[in-house]
């Protein structure tokens, strides 16, 4: 079968189409800045990496280490470049600690997965009435919609199930990714000239659903399609490519998923993608956490911190962009039956570094058995508040829920004094 | 089973969902319904400040026996007289009736799981029967489509849409597809799931158990799926402390643990003789014996025993106790037992997009429901009619709320529950489809469901196979997941690229499209009919003549006119209208 190709069809007349089609997101007035700006990108465009560990890591065995305690595990602490000890299987990480610091006195109530990773993500608590954005979603809101030369989304999950965009609404959703970094059915094909002929039939029909008042879904679907044609038309899409990366740059991050998801994250940044969250999972070690901390996953997390912090501060980009690592609680200082740990969230860590805060410390402490916190212990809006003023985005900003709601920036939590100084 | 009720909000709360009449221990029904016609009448209202009436709203929620007809006739009208009510308080109007074109779209999703047939279309729209809409529920009610879209849904509650290792998704659908194609009493199927034992093939209904039995965790992940699943409450934070917002104590977490201690799994494992390993064989559920005490850890660090005990009822446990059977047994008991409303709730939920409380699955005196005096009715009607599901559904979809557009009308935009509003159901919510719902409908729209070819099995690998690029699992020790699928880019690009779309917009002889324009007619009749068989509804002029043009424009260049129909066709299965259940 023929296929009529109409000539000189390019990335330009989709956008013109996509343009006229929907009113919402004006396509067309950022293509004049787009290649001029796309040497600016580079530098300092401030982001946030976010290492979400899935289920809970056992921080008492990572970073806030208890010699000599009924509590203290198999592990030993080591000293580090900075002014703390970590464990004695993040050698690597050690290395680099002068750029991070530890928080070793979180508080947050919640060890129950769901209920965890919503308020660690959120800064607040579940509450039926409403749905909290994901951080991620703040900032793809606060700093995404500034970036005009940013095609793809400005909120990217690698193997993280990073929660809802909540009343932010769909546009600013994680966009989920697998380290490899293939996007499915984003290639535009032989059939590029036809997309034009599509859109433009899709678009009538769209719009007589979104003028039938159905709410804001049938808006927001148009929308996403919107994006979805930036993706599949932009150069940008390289961002991705973890592949197009050297063989010693893949060596130095981790071949597994968490360390080429770092250096994906790291790819993006460069392209301007304000958040960014990388998980990695099997942290719930109800059984034989020392074997499998030692054997599997701190290796595996020790290389990908420490190739990440290594390599942003060798390009120069360490001081906008913050990392932060933490997981929906920590685990019982208390060594179970099964030589396990199990949910725990009255005591524990947070790592956070980059950004321009300070590194090298550990901010506040446990007492001698880790099981409370000793001093001012913090919740998770102070690291989103800390996070927010490391990004500049002002601590005073107010989001309306839906219901017209005010929500404080982070919960109202308050970035933390000994980091941003 | 009467000492201590009076001791704890939670207790009073249970005791009116099981009993349904007695008030706080002060007697006879009459004075229920005094004091229901007495209390705030504004049930309906937005959630705000409810917190401190629940109370009124769970005593007003009692239910006089006498008024339990199981006429069909009564309890739909009696759904729409709660449904009014809510309007009249909150001085809305409803939204007018939904065509039949957008009905009938709207009850195909949601029992048979896709949307209907051009033929099924085109006969109804021409049907003159007044009675057309109750004779359509009839007959999808007992419609295979009914079996496989609510194995479905269940299969995904139970075990998820990626069942952890070593646990049989053919077995659990097995037992699904009884259950809904003979209409068991859900009593029984709940009874069954909670306390099945044997080989995961042999009797599916183990998948459950299995699901939540992935590690050694002392049944705790059973406890909390049970309880949330079944009965609506959630109780998993109290594993580890006193709920922060609802009656639920740490000790009962551990109480309801206890029932779960004597089911272990056993995996056997066989010789493979062509790889030359031992590989996976059957897994199965068994009864072991269970002598120990449960302990368990309070925040201060010291250990607490408990006894198995469910509410308040504590069980007489010898060592020869068949704990699960206990549980399960004390699940189903009663007159309006916490498992009813829980199904209640969740059907409503199915066909509305909303429940009576939101989430659907955390009831309870902390989260006041938003029409209590229905949600009891409908549980003690559901009871009494032997927990019949078809009849339940039967109820719920004749009642008028079901029948009114999705389009808002002038007088009801406060009703938005997507803005965090208590739903009123005055305009039927826009329900994203579910990724089989899609799945399914594309492979209606397309004709591909006559083509015949592959069988159930294979057609049913191929649908898994599709539906495994959306599942996104936590990587906790709960197997919870997540869908990428609602609403994003990848599930756009899907669309817009994948092979599914690709395939069912091809032209190939055989292909839909294929036949369509081998069908005598002009542009427009070919042009309405594929409006029809994907969005069920004609087009509109400006519609119509968009895609007439579209065709011309294509003919101007003497190009194949089949490219523009296939252009036509793409855009309607990436329309807003077609993925959205409305």
């Amino acid at each position: 079968m023929r296929i009529p190709t109409p000539r000189g069809m390019n990335r330009r007349h989709f956008m013109r189409h996509m343009a006229t089609s929907a009113a919402t997101v004006p396509a067309l007035q950022f293509l004049s800045d787009l290649r001029t700006h796309a040497a600016d990108i580079k530098k300092a465009q401030k982001a946030c990496i976010l290492m979400w560990m899935g289920g809970g890591p056992p921080t008492i065995d990572i970073w806030d280490l208890k010699p000599g305690s009924k509590n203290g595990g198999e592990f030993k602490p080591i000293d580090t470049k900075g002014d703390l000890q970590i464990s004695e299987h993040m050698p690597k990480t050690a290395m680099q600690m002068d750029k991070l610091s530890v928080v070793r006195s979180m508080s947050t109530r919640e060890a129950d997965h769901g209920r965890g990773r919503y308020y660690l993500h959120t800064s607040f608590v579940p509450n039926p009435t409403v749905v909290h954005p994901t951080f991620g979603s703040v900032v793809s809101r606060e700093l995404g919609a500034k970036r005009p030369a940013l095609e793809i989304p400005s909120f990217v999950s690698v193997n993280a199930p990073s929660g809802s965009p909540g009343f932010m609404g769909a546009r600013h959703a994680p966009f989920v990714v697998g380290s490899n970094g293939q996007i499915r059915n984003a290639s535009l094909g032989d059939d590029k000239s036809r997309l034009n002929q599509r859109l433009r039939m899709l678009s009538v029909i769209e719009t007589n659903f979104i003028n039938s008042k159905r709410g804001e879904s049938p808006k927001s679907h148009k929308e996403i399609y919107q994006k979805a044609v930036n993706l599949m038309t932009s150069e940008q899409m390289a961002a991705f490519k973890v592949d197009e990366e050297s063989e010693e740059m893949k060596d130095l991050y981790g071949t597994g998923g968490f360390g080429q998801g770092l250096l994906m994250a790291r790819r993006l940044v460069e392209t301007g993608v304000p958040f960014i969250e990388v998980g990695m999972g099997g942290w719930d070690l109800h059984n034989n956490v020392f074997t499998t901390l030692r054997d599997q996953r701190l290796p595996q997390l020790d290389q990908g911190i420490a190739a990440l912090t290594q390599d942003l501060s060798q390009r120069g980009m360490l001081d906008d962009v913050v990392l932060v690592w933490m997981g929906e609680f920590g685990r019982t200082p208390r060594i179970n039956g099964n030589v396990g740990r199990d949910h725990w969230a009255a005591s524990w860590s947070v790592m956070v570094g980059g950004g321009g805060l300070k590194g090298g410390q550990a901010v506040g402490k446990t007492d001698r058995d880790g099981t409370r916190v000793d001093g001012k212990a913090y919740l998770p809006g102070d690291i989103w508040a800390t996070v927010s003023h490391a990004l500049g985005i002002p601590s005073k900003t107010v989001h309306r829920s839906k219901r017209g709601r005010p929500m404080k920036l982070a919960n109202g939590g308050v970035a933390i004094k000994e980091l941003v100084g | 089973m009467q000492s201590g009720w009076d001791t704890k909000r939670l207790w009073r709360w249970l005791l009116l969902s099981v009993t349904g009449l007695a008030l706080l221990g002060q007697g006879p029904f009459t004075d229920a319904v005094s004091l229901a016609d007495a209390a705030d009448k504004r049930s309906a209202k937005p959630a705000a400040g409810a917190k401190t009436k629940a109370r009124s709203r769970a005593a007003k929620a009692a239910v006089p026996r006498a008024a339990l007809t199981g006429s069909a006739r009564e309890i739909v009208d009696f759904i729409n007289k709660q449904i009014r009510q809510g309007w009249t308080d909150n001085e809305i109007e409803p939204s007018a009736v939904a065509a039949d074109s957008e009905w009938i779209r709207r009850v195909h999703l949601d029992l048979v799981g896709a949307i209907p047939p051009l033929e099924t279309v085109e006969s109804f729209l021409k049907d003159r029967d007044p009675a057309k809409r109750t004779k359509l529920i009839d007959n999808l009610l007992d419609d295979p489509g009914y079996v496989r879209n609510w194995t479905t849904v269940w299969s995904n509650l139970l075990i998820g849409r990626r069942p952890p290792r070593r646990t049989s998704r053919r077995g659990m659908r097995q037992f699904l597809r009884e259950v809904f194609a003979r209409n068991r009493p859900w009593n029984k199927v709940v009874y069954d799931l909670v306390s099945a034992e044997g080989h995961f093939e042999r009797n599916g209904a183990v998948n459950y158990m299995l699901a939540q039995m992935t590690m050694r965790d002392d049944g705790v992940q059973a406890t909390a799926k049970t309880t949330r699943l079944f009965m609506g409450i959630q109780v998993q934070c109290t594993q580890c402390h006193n709920h922060p917002f609802n009656d639920w104590k740490q000790d009962q977490f551990w109480q309801f643990n206890n029932f779960f201690r004597q089911a272990r799994r056993v995996d056997h494992r066989k010789y493979d003789p062509r790889s030359g390993r031992m590989v996976d064989d059957f897994s199965e559920l068994v009864f072991t014996d269970f002598s120990e005490k449960v302990f368990y850890e309070q925040r201060a660090g010291t250990l607490q025993m408990v006894e198995p005990k469910f509410f308040d009822t504590p069980v007489d446990a010898k060592p020869e106790t068949d704990l699960r059977k206990e549980l399960a047994r004390l699940m189903i008991a009663g007159q309006n037992p916490l498992i009813a409303q829980a199904m209640v709730n969740r059907v409503w939920g199915h066909f509305f997009g909303y429940g009576f409380t939101k989430p659907i699955d955390d009831m309870g005196p902390h989260n006041p429901a938003t029409h209590p005096e229905l949600l009891e009715r409908l549980s003690l009607e559901f009871v009494k009619a032997g927990f019949d599901v078809k009849q339940l559904i039967r109820w719920v979809i004749n009642s008028e709320p079901y029948h009114v557009t999705s389009r808002v009308g002038g007088d009801n935009k406060v009703d938005n529950p997507a803005a965090g509003e208590a739903p009123l159901f005055s305009h039927m919510y826009v329900k994203s489809m579910e990724a089989e719902q899609l799945y399914d409908s594309l492979i209606v729209a397309t004709g591909a469901h006559k083509a015949g070819g592959a069988g159930w099995e294979e057609s049913e690998q191929q649908r898994q196979q599709w539906l495994r690029q959306f599942v996104i699992a936590f990587g906790t020790d709960e197997n919870d997941e997540t869908t990428t699928f609602n609403g994003t880019i990848p599930q756009a690009l899907m669309m817009m690229n994948g092979e599914l779309v690709q395939k069912a917009t091809s032209a190939e002889r055989g292909s839909y499209l294929n036949r369509v324009l081998g069908e005598r007619g002009s542009d427009t009749v070919r042009i309405r009919r594929l409006f029809l068989s994907t969005l069920t509804r004609e087009p509109t002029r400006r519609e119509s003549n968009a895609a007439v043009q579209l065709i011309q424009l294509i003919k101007a260049k003497k190009g194949d006119p089949v490219s523009a129909y296939q252009d036509l066709f793409w855009a309607l299965l990436n329309s807003n209208e077609f993925i959205f259940n409305h």
